[in-house]
């Protein structure tokens, strides 16, 4: 299995924060979903892939370009969507189309239509004059056409209702369904979202504190339930995180630490929520 | 072949996918040489991650359930009578099982829980 991006070492030193060292990689045919806090350095991290920040140290492999003037070459086979870049004020859909097509050899105009369709975006209004999740909507069918091998996504679904994001789940996947094409989603995924990205990238502080399979990261804590009675100083001690209430408590720990606990105790799997949310600060240092 | 996806379960979604599909094959709605929607396809259609569906198909292969053959697909295996009969004895196991807890719970007698084995037994062959 390729993989479309290795990443080795990155690290970018500013005045009063350090993000990384980072190290991961994207196979080809898989979603990365990158989480964290705000200010967890996802922004910068996607900026240091794409060339928008000389990093401090380390390497950047994106399908198979190791320079910043190799990748250069290569952009047309990435496609962004960041949330602090757009189009210009004053285009209008046509516009990007006949900008993208200049510069985009694989630019699929038929195909951004029908995305742009898919969204309801309102062709003949200038891109400044729609809202917050129109405009994601139309970066999103930007990147989406031109048949980039990885595309990345800098908080995809933010501002996006509902029915947006569940179009834009179905989109990633049929994206990648050929095992050719990858996505990189940085966001506070969470629920949805978190089910279909195959691996994560948890980066809190600067701090990569986990990357791997998402399901390895989730498997490895379980949230114990039970009543208030039952929460004895024993229990107490094996937990990386606890919410107590007047009728009972839920404690976040290890899965192997809640192997042989007492009968009577509630024990489920955790989700993305509850690891970042609930137990953000244990987990972190257990992580570490 | 159907697959429905709970958030509430409390089982591990490639568990889910994996029961079902167990069940399915073992009272006959998913035949021995029938195709199973390729990883991709699953994982798309039930909006869950590629490498969940792929964990599931591998842990029923490894089971015995289906046959990945390369390049083709994966299908499901034929079935040996001993293995159907292995997976009923465990599913009646577990059910017995909850019935043992639900009677202690309730201070149920064990004699009791014999005659209302018999009852339900009888009830079943009249009608």
């Amino acid at each position: 299995m390729a993989d479309l991006l290795t990443v080795k070492d990155l690290t970018k030193q500013y005045q009063e924060f350090t993000l990384g060292p980072l190290s991961f990689n994207v196979p080809a045919g898989y979603i990365l979903g990158m989480i964290g806090p705000n200010g967890a350095g996802k922004t910068t991290t996607l900026r240091l892939l794409l060339d928008m920040a000389a990093p401090t140290a380390g390497t950047v492999t994106l399908n198979g370009d190791t320079t910043p003037a190799a990748r250069a070459l290569a952009r047309a086979e990435v496609g962004v969507a960041l949330d602090t870049t757009g189009f210009p004020e004053s285009w209008r859909v046509a516009d990007v189309d006949s900008a993208m097509a200049l510069f985009l050899p694989n630019w699929d105009a038929a195909r951004f239509h029908e995305l742009i369709d898919l969204f309801g975006v309102a062709k003949k209004t200038a891109y400044k004059k729609l809202s917050r999740g129109t405009q994601a909507k139309v970066n999103l069918a930007a990147a989406l056409s031109h048949d980039a091998k990885l595309v990345i996504l800098d908080e995809p679904a933010a501002g996006l209702d509902p029915i947006a994001r569940d179009q834009l789940m179905t989109l990633l996947q049929a994206y990648i369904e050929d095992g050719q094409h990858s996505v990189i989603l940085s966001s506070h995924i969470t629920g949805d979202l978190a089910r279909i990205a195959d691996y994560l990238l948890y980066i809190v502080g600067g701090h990569q504190l986990f990357f791997g399979e998402t399901a390895t990261l989730l498997d490895r804590y379980v949230l114990v339930k039970g009543g208030r009675g039952k929460l004895t100083p024993e229990l107490k001690k094996l937990g990386l995180g606890l919410r107590e209430t007047a009728v009972g408590f839920s404690l976040m720990m290890r899965a192997e630490a809640a192997r042989n606990l007492p009968a009577g105790l509630t024990i489920e799997p955790v989700d993305l929520d509850a690891l970042m949310i609930y137990y953000g600060k244990e987990v972190q240092a257990d992580a570490q | 072949m159907q697959v429905v996806l709970s958030n509430q379960a409390g089982v591990p979604i490639y568990q889910q996918i994996e029961d079902q599909v167990k069940t399915q094959i073992l009272n006959g709605d998913c035949p021995a040489g029938m195709q199973l929607p390729s990883i991709r396809e699953l994982a798309k259609d039930l909006k869950i991650s590629v490498i969940t569906t792929t964990r599931a198909y591998r842990d029923l292969e490894a089971q015995g359930f289906v046959t990945n053959m390369q390049g083709k697909g994966t299908f499901v295996a034929p079935q040996d009578n001993e293995l159907i009969h292995e997976h009923a004895l465990r599913a009646i196991e577990n059910g017995l099982q909850m019935a043992i807890d639900a009677a202690r719970l309730g201070g149920v007698e064990t004699a009791d829980l014999h005659t209302m084995l018999d009852t339900l037994l009888e009830g079943e062959n009249d009608g």
